[in-house]
């Protein structure tokens, strides 16, 4: 069978910060390949380089040593909405368009099309202060959406949120990758959510950051986070995970 | 029924509102007032150096009437608003060069900042010798006045941009003149608007001083009107004046005060007005 095309690609990459001698090493030898329409969730502790390898991706920054390859446009989610305070979610949306280089004429249609996709049709005309977090991350999705890439790189886009509105958002965001046909790289540290979003878990160790083991996840979707197999591979990575920090293991995620 | 509750409600408490704005200030001028009319029940002054408060809003009522009045209220103005636009417009690009350019703001930042602590009438002496005693003498002290705050806010408000919003702009693809306009400049607004209100009452006051220092034959201004009533020792017509300035003053700031509380309000970060 022949695979998909190769959409991003990380060879024996490093990246440093400070100066040189008493530089702190937040990434070494990172080897990563990711192919078209794979869903990969990367998953380690805080300060593992999750948010810097995804930086590098975006091409926010370069890397000290090694190559980034990226096959194609790439838009990334942060944490936080990052929506712009004084425009209302439609703005905020069309914003991007008009960066994508979306002709004004079809802006109108296209932030209508997005808003529906994200379930926030009615609410176009507010602005992020009147909309809760889970909207206010609808909203950056959809931005996310308006670039018109076909990678995504989300760097734990709910982390902040409720249980619940995660829950939701891990529905809506799976629909909207296999219906847009998007390829994307999720950052969380919560195991649980790696493996119920994943095709492809791939776990890093800090100090340095680098990649200490790769699962695929072959579950059937729709998947649930409470589901009993969900459960049993998260914990298998927190052990994993723990053990690579040199702690023992007996807790469950 | 539930509708007419509702409204009745509404305007219930729309009333309380406007009551609970309105009385501190009556207040306060009740205050005021009746201070000043008790000083000057007391003859601690003779009445033609302290007029009491009647006597003064009488000439007040009187002025209003003349010609000459809203001639030099017009004056002012003119000369408090094209000072005033022209040191947003310098102090503007000003601050946006200082807080773009490193090598710039190592250079003059500080500069700005003294010259923002520095009395504006210390440059009517230069102003005059350069200019000479006509408009431009006040207009130049007026914008070196106003200027330095507002370049400031700019300066600031653009050091606290979020790091986010410039990383977002760059993710999406803003070019370096996109960046500034559709996210740096907006998300800096709040600090500007606060760089305008400081500079403002700076222009306010050294128009004032210009005024009174800078006499034009046959331009009749406040300062001027407050300069003869005291050489002509009519003193309600320079309290009266006096009040005048007070006003325009506190009028221009509340207008301020409201496009703050806008811009606020619309980021979510009104607390409660």
């Amino acid at each position: 069978m022949k695979q998909a095309e190769l959409m991003l690609r990380a060879d024996n990459v490093s990246k440093s910060f400070g100066p040189e001698g008493a530089a702190t090493v937040a990434l070494s030898g990172v080897d990563m390949s990711i192919r078209a329409g794979e869903f990969v969730t990367i998953v380690g502790a805080s300060g593992c380089g999750k948010s810097t390898l995804l930086n590098l991706f975006a091409g926010l920054d370069k890397p000290s040593s090694g190559t980034i390859e990226v096959n194609g446009k790439v838009a990334l989610m942060f944490q936080e909405a990052t929506l712009l305070p004084w425009l209302t979610a439609r703005k905020n949306i069309e914003l991007a368009l008009n960066y994508a280089g979306v002709a004004r004429s079809d802006r109108d249609a296209r932030v209508a099309e997005l808003l529906d996709i994200v379930r926030l049709g009615d609410w176009a005309d507010k602005r992020p202060h009147e909309l809760s977090g889970g909207m206010r991350q609808r909203v950056a999705l959809a931005r996310c959406l308006a670039q018109g890439a076909r990678i995504v790189l989300m760097d734990e886009p709910l982390g902040a949120l409720d249980a619940m509105t995660r829950d939701h958002l891990h529905d809506e965001i799976e629909s909207i990758v296999k219906a847009q046909g998007l390829t994307v790289v999720f950052v969380t540290h919560n195991m649980r959510e790696a493996v119920r979003l994943g095709d492809r878990v791939i776990l890093m160790g800090s100090r340095p950051g680098r990649v200490v083991y790769e699962q695929s996840v072959p579950l059937k979707r729709p998947r649930t986070m409470d589901s009993n197999d969900i459960a049993s591979r998260a914990a298998d990575l927190t052990n994993r995970l723990k053990a690579e920090q040199g702690i023992l293991e007996g807790a469950d995620s | 029924m539930t509708i007419n509750n509702a409204s009745r409600t509404q305007t219930t408490f729309s009333a309380r509102n406007a009551w609970a704005w309105t009385w501190p200030k009556l207040f306060a001028i009740a205050l005021v007032l009746g201070g000043w009319e008790l000083l000057f029940l007391s003859e601690w002054r003779p009445s033609y150096v302290l007029p009491g408060p009647i006597e003064t809003f009488d000439a007040l009522f009187k002025m209003a009437g003349t010609e000459r009045f809203w001639l030099a209220v017009k004056t002012t103005m003119t000369r408090a608003g094209t000072g005033f636009i022209l040191a947003l417009v310098l102090g503007s690009i000003v601050g946006i060069a200082v807080a773009r350019i490193k090598p710039l703001r190592l250079a003059v930042g500080n500069v700005i900042t003294g010259l923002q602590v520095m009395p504006s009438i210390a440059w009517f002496p230069l102003a005059i010798l350069v200019f000479g005693l006509n408009e431009q003498a006040i207009l130049f002290v007026v914008v070196l006045g106003a200027g330095p705050s507002i370049a400031n806010g700019v300066i600031a408000g653009i050091d606290h941009v979020p790091p986010a919003f410039t990383r977002l702009g760059r993710v999406l693809g803003a070019g370096p003149i996109a960046l500034y306009r559709d996210i740096v400049l907006p998300a800096a607004l709040p600090t500007y608007v606060a760089g305008l209100v400081q500079g403002w009452s700076f222009a306010w006051r050294s128009l004032m001083a210009g005024e009174l220092l800078v006499i034009i034959a046959e331009t009749p201004s406040l300062g001027t009107t407050l300069d003869f009533a005291r050489q002509m020792s009519k003193v309600p017509e320079l309290i009266a004046t006096m009040i005048v300035i007070l006003l325009i003053g506190m009028l221009v700031d509340s207008v301020f005060g409201t496009i703050s509380r806008k811009i606020r309000r619309d980021r979510g970060l009104a607390i409660d007005d």
